[in-house]
């Protein structure tokens, strides 16, 4: 045991007196905290509508101040000519172009029924079908308004109405930072431990010093546990400093136990741990764990539901992202934060990831032990 | 010159001897292309939802049959209670819930007028407004159905046309984005990293001692990123146009031209920061920070802009990314030329002045 | 009697089709200095490897510190000390905790953790040093102590591969002082080095060519037996015949 310890007292010796490296500790995942969750916002507002009014009469202008009242669309033009509405798109001045034809109300009412043009800058697919949604949303709304006025109001009560009563549990703002903060965190430090641990050991086999080690009777698993363990500390350092600033910043309370998410980050820390160890028997210079872990860091940034959903994707993926610790402790970490999920509802999210971090371990043991 | 090839011939070595950062290097456009491609997205499928069906009559069956029959969903029926759903909810197991009171359709009959209860898991925001508007939109069309009136007079009818990406695909989305990301990473983080990696090691004295001209010494490095980056370019263009079916409208040439300026641009940030970092890890994670993050955050490609804070906003400026971001989709999804371009194009030459300036500077300090 | 501390017989190491040491036999004696000198690639440093439980031989057998190589590797490593070419030291630790780390690995308890300490900067000299990182020593400062370091724990052999390069001649011979004083204190002291002139401080030098041992006896019977005024002449001898020539 005695090794242990002070292979443990080198370790934290170390890591203290890199100054670079507790302020990438701290800062990172502070800037990234605030600054990520304050960009990651996939709401659509703020969309930006030129109007092309070959009409001007009541009816069109009506619509149109309907529309930019609504508090989803921005004025990027009020036009009579449709060539500068297109340059406005062109330019990206103008997300959706809404052409209101000649002898729009006349027609309207004349004939029953108008077409209008309406053009979409379709490059972001989910912004432009939600900005369309929104439009003509409004205008039929709009369109209500207009039969309301011209017929006679006892006919619109013929019609049954089914109202549909919608309450949102745990989120009822429907804030996204809620949603994004707890997640941003484990993909932080998911990055920092598994980089950290990576980076450590192939910094000592590029030195030399793991051959010093090797001569030594310290054995094995006692120079990997003093590796690990430091890592753990470090991990269960910047979660709760994560945790402060989702508070201190965002207002973000576990409902949850904070017991119950301790207990899977230790379980976490392991298997992802067990990864970097994997990576850096792999590696001989820290340049090649950097680009490794960089590769696996942005699979798993892009796959673990942190921005799109697991169950949207097709199911080659949704198989290789159970794969990942990373996956079960953003979905623990969202379930037990907003909603106060217990332990037993992520009884097999912790099953899986100490099984994945068994392998993982496993496996980077028995690979250290072959290449040293 | 020939002493130039030389030192370009060994960072090349250097450079193609490293398997690991290659793939890295050139299974990350891939990798970003296969999974946004083919992998993420935004809408939802099968989403696991339950219906507590307490009137079990007519209209109650027939909405729950139009949910069954849409792909949005996955329906499964019970009789649960306000508590038992929390448990669903709180375990994973459902996204949302639909309650019929037991005089749905009596009441719809006779009062015209009848409610129906959707509760939605709000953790996740998007999904819980998406689902739950989709059920709206059912029973919407329903009540449609039921009523007297089948033709509504005086109809608005808006005839949508979606330009540039009719199919409504992600991908014309951020195949640019991937561009940006691709060649800032490779010249940013991998030319600093080299150069500091020869400091840390104490091979840089001794290229320094050489006949070479300092300058031609950084040139060495950056040429073999270059070359890279162009060689990515080409494999994510080639990937897009097949892979993908997103077609390259504009001109092949001015593309390549304004990713030269954008890699020039990111040569020179991977310079200055070689020059204020000591150690490799140092160095990566100057990158990370000064370059990653903002790609990734600020140029509009994964987040829109528009959402964001002002001040995020303002930042976003001075990114190179973003303006690259929009030059790319103006040429390769618009098919525009340069005549719509020419703003950005200053804008990203001038940033491109500047850091090779600072980094110049920087480095003849060093040398000193 | 000197009791032996390491015997190999025929002991060789293979990569492959490569004999990177080719049955090479030979007694170390306690207390001795014994060199294997030899050029790059002759295979002292792999022949060293495998005498302190780094590498498995291929195939005959030794013992050291009265232990097998083969079955016992672990209790080997308790009994000796090593001090590697590249490093032995943490740059980024201080002297007092890199003695610290070293003592309290090889089982001292810490008051002789605290008494060495005190011995050693005693020795060197390096009171004012003590607290600074081994980094900002000079590089002769590093390999003594890093050799004090490598004894830490009286072990009863010590390896040393390549301890001396790249440090000037006095440093050198300050250097060799020290060794001097461990193997009067009854350690061992196996040496690996392609510095010639060094040989005369061994009681007794192998010369390796090939991975074969070609010569082995104190540096005044090498003379005598190939008629030469120096080791250098013995080893060009030697090494005329040698084939390879890359470690």
């Amino acid at each position: 045991m005695r090794p242990l310890w002070f292979l443990l007292q080198k370790e934290f010796r170390q890591i203290f007196r890199d100054r670079g490296f507790i302020g990438r500790l701290f800062i990172a995942p502070a800037i990234q905290l605030i600054l990520l969750p304050m960009a990651a916002n996939f709401t659509v507002k703020n969309v930006n509508l030129a109007i092309v009014d070959h009409d001007h009469s009541t009816f069109s202008t009506k619509l149109s101040n309907k529309i930019l009242s609504s508090g989803y669309f921005k004025l990027a033009g009020y036009t009579d000519f449709n060539s500068k509405a297109d340059k406005l798109i062109e330019n990206d001045k103008a997300d959706i172009v809404m052409e209101i034809p000649q002898g729009f109300e006349k027609n309207l009412i004349s004939e029953g029924s108008q077409k209008m043009a309406i053009e979409v800058n379709a490059i972001n697919g989910v912004k432009a079908s939600v900005g369309f949604a929104y439009l003509s949303g409004i205008v039929s709304d709009y369109n209500n308004d207009i039969r309301m006025e011209l017929l006679q109001p006892a006919r619109t009560n013929d019609q049954p109405v089914i109202d549909v009563i919608t309450s949102f549990w745990y989120n009822p703002a429907l804030t996204y930072y809620i949603f994004m903060v707890p997640a941003i965190l484990v993909s932080l430090i998911t990055g920092i431990t598994g980089l950290s641990a990576a980076f450590n050991i192939v910094k000592e086999k590029e030195i030399g010093t793991i051959e010093q080690i090797n001569v030594t009777p310290i054995k094995k698993w006692q120079f990997i546990l003093g590796k690990l363990i430091p890592f753990v500390v470090m991990g269960a350092v910047v979660f709760t400093f994560g945790l402060l600033i989702a508070w201190i910043g965002y207002s973000i309370v576990p409902i949850g136990n904070l017991a119950i998410l301790y207990l899977f980050l230790l379980v976490f820390l392991f298997a992802i741990l067990g990864f970097g160890l994997l990576v850096s028997t792999y590696s001989e210079t820290q340049q090649q764990a950097n680009s490794l872990m960089f590769l696996f860091m942005m699979v798993f940034n892009m796959m673990s539901g942190l921005y799109t959903p697991i169950d949207s994707m097709p199911d080659w993926a949704k198989l290789v992202t159970h794969l990942f610790p990373v996956s079960y402790f953003i979905d623990v970490m969202r379930m037990v934060v907003i909603k106060g999920s217990g332990l037993y509802d992520i009884r097999m999210h912790i099953l899986y990831v100490f099984l994945i971090g068994l392998v993982l371990n496993t496996w980077a043991i028995v690979n250290y032990r072959k290449t040293t | 010159m020939k002493q130039l090839l030389s030192f370009v011939k060994k960072e090349f070595y250097q450079v193609f001897r490293d398997s690991k950062t290659l793939v890295m290097l050139f299974g990350l456009p891939v990798v970003q292309i296969v999974l946004f491609g083919f992998a993420l997205t935004n809408e939802l499928k099968n989403a696991n939802v339950v219906v507590v069906d307490n009137a079990k009559d007519l209209a109650s069956q027939q909405i729950i049959n139009k949910m069954e029959g849409s792909n949005f969903f996955h329906v499964e029926k019970t009789l649960w209670s306000s508590s038992q759903i929390d448990a669903a909810f709180k375990s994973g197991k459902i996204k949302l819930a639909v309650v019929f009171p037991a005089n749905f359709n009596t009441d719809l009959l006779h009062l015209n007028k009848a409610s129906v209860q959707v509760i939605a898991d709000a953790s996740d925001p998007n999904t819980a407004t998406q689902l739950s508007s989709y059920v709206s939109s059912i029973v919407t069309d329903y009540q449609t159905q039921l009523s007297q009136n089948s033709a509504m007079p005086y109809t608005i009818i808006p005839e949508v046309r979606m330009l540039y990406n009719p199919d409504l695909r992600g991908a014309p989305n951020f195949v640019p984005g991937v561009m940006a990301m691709v060649l800032l990473l490779v010249c940013v983080m991998m030319t600093s990293v080299s150069i500091v990696r020869e400091k840390e090691l104490g091979t840089m004295e001794i290229l320094l001692v050489s006949p070479v001209k300092p300058i031609m010494v950084i040139i060495s490095k950056a040429i073999p990123y270059l070359i890279l980056s162009w060689i990515n370019l080409g494999a994510i263009l080639l990937l897009s146009v097949y892979a993908l079916d997103l077609p390259i409208k504009g001109s092949v040439l001015l593309l390549v031209a304004e990713s030269t300026l954008l890699i020039i641009t990111a040569l020179s940030l991977g310079l200055y920061i070689s020059t204020i970092t000591k150690s490799q890890q140092a160095a990566m994670f100057a990158s990370m920070l000064g370059m990653m993050l903002p790609t990734m955050l600020l140029s509009g490609y994964m987040f829109p802009i528009e959402n964001m804070p002002i001040v995020l906003q303002v930042i976003s400026n001075v990114v190179p990314a973003k303006w690259y971001y929009i030059i790319v989709k103006d040429v390769m999804l618009k098919g525009l030329g340069f005549s719509a371009i020419w703003k950005e194009t200053v804008i990203l030459i001038g940033m491109t002045i500047f850091f090779i300036l600072i980094a110049l500077r920087n480095f003849k300090i060093r040398l000193e | 009697m000197n009791e032996t501390v390491i015997k190999a017989n025929k002991l060789t190491k293979r990569f492959g089709d490569f004999v990177a040491v080719d049955e090479i036999t030979f007694d170390v004696h306690k207390g001795e200095i014994f060199g294997f000198l030899g050029a790059n690639g002759a295979g002292k440093t792999t022949a060293m490897r495998m005498l302190c439980g780094l590498s498995i031989p291929t195939s005959g057998e030794a013992t050291v510190a009265g232990y097998d190589v083969f079955s016992q590797p672990e209790e080997i490593k308790k009994n000796i000390g090593y001090m590697s070419q590249k490093f032995s030291l943490y740059e980024d630790l201080t002297v007092l905790e890199n003695i610290e780390f070293y003592g309290g690995i090889y089982g001292l308890t810490n008051k002789e953790i605290k008494t060495k300490s005190e011995e050693l900067t005693d020795k060197l000299g390096l009171h004012k040093e003590a607290k600074k990182l081994v980094r900002s020593l000079p590089l002769g400062w590093k390999q003594k102590l890093s050799f004090l370091v490598a004894i830490v724990h009286q072990p009863k052999i010590v390896f040393l591969d390549e301890p001396t390069g790249g440090v000037d001649p006095y440093m050198r011979r300050e250097f060799w002082d020290l060794i001097y004083d461990a193997a009067d204190r009854g350690i061992t002291i196996f040496v690996t080095t392609h510095y010639l002139d060094e040989a005369e401080y061994c009681n007794r030098v192998t010369i390796m060519v090939d991975g074969k041992i070609e010569a082995l006896d104190s540096p005044s019977g090498l003379r005598e037996k190939f008629n030469v005024q120096s080791i250098d002449e013995v080893f060009y001898k030697l090494a005329r015949q040698a084939k390879r020539s890359a470690d």
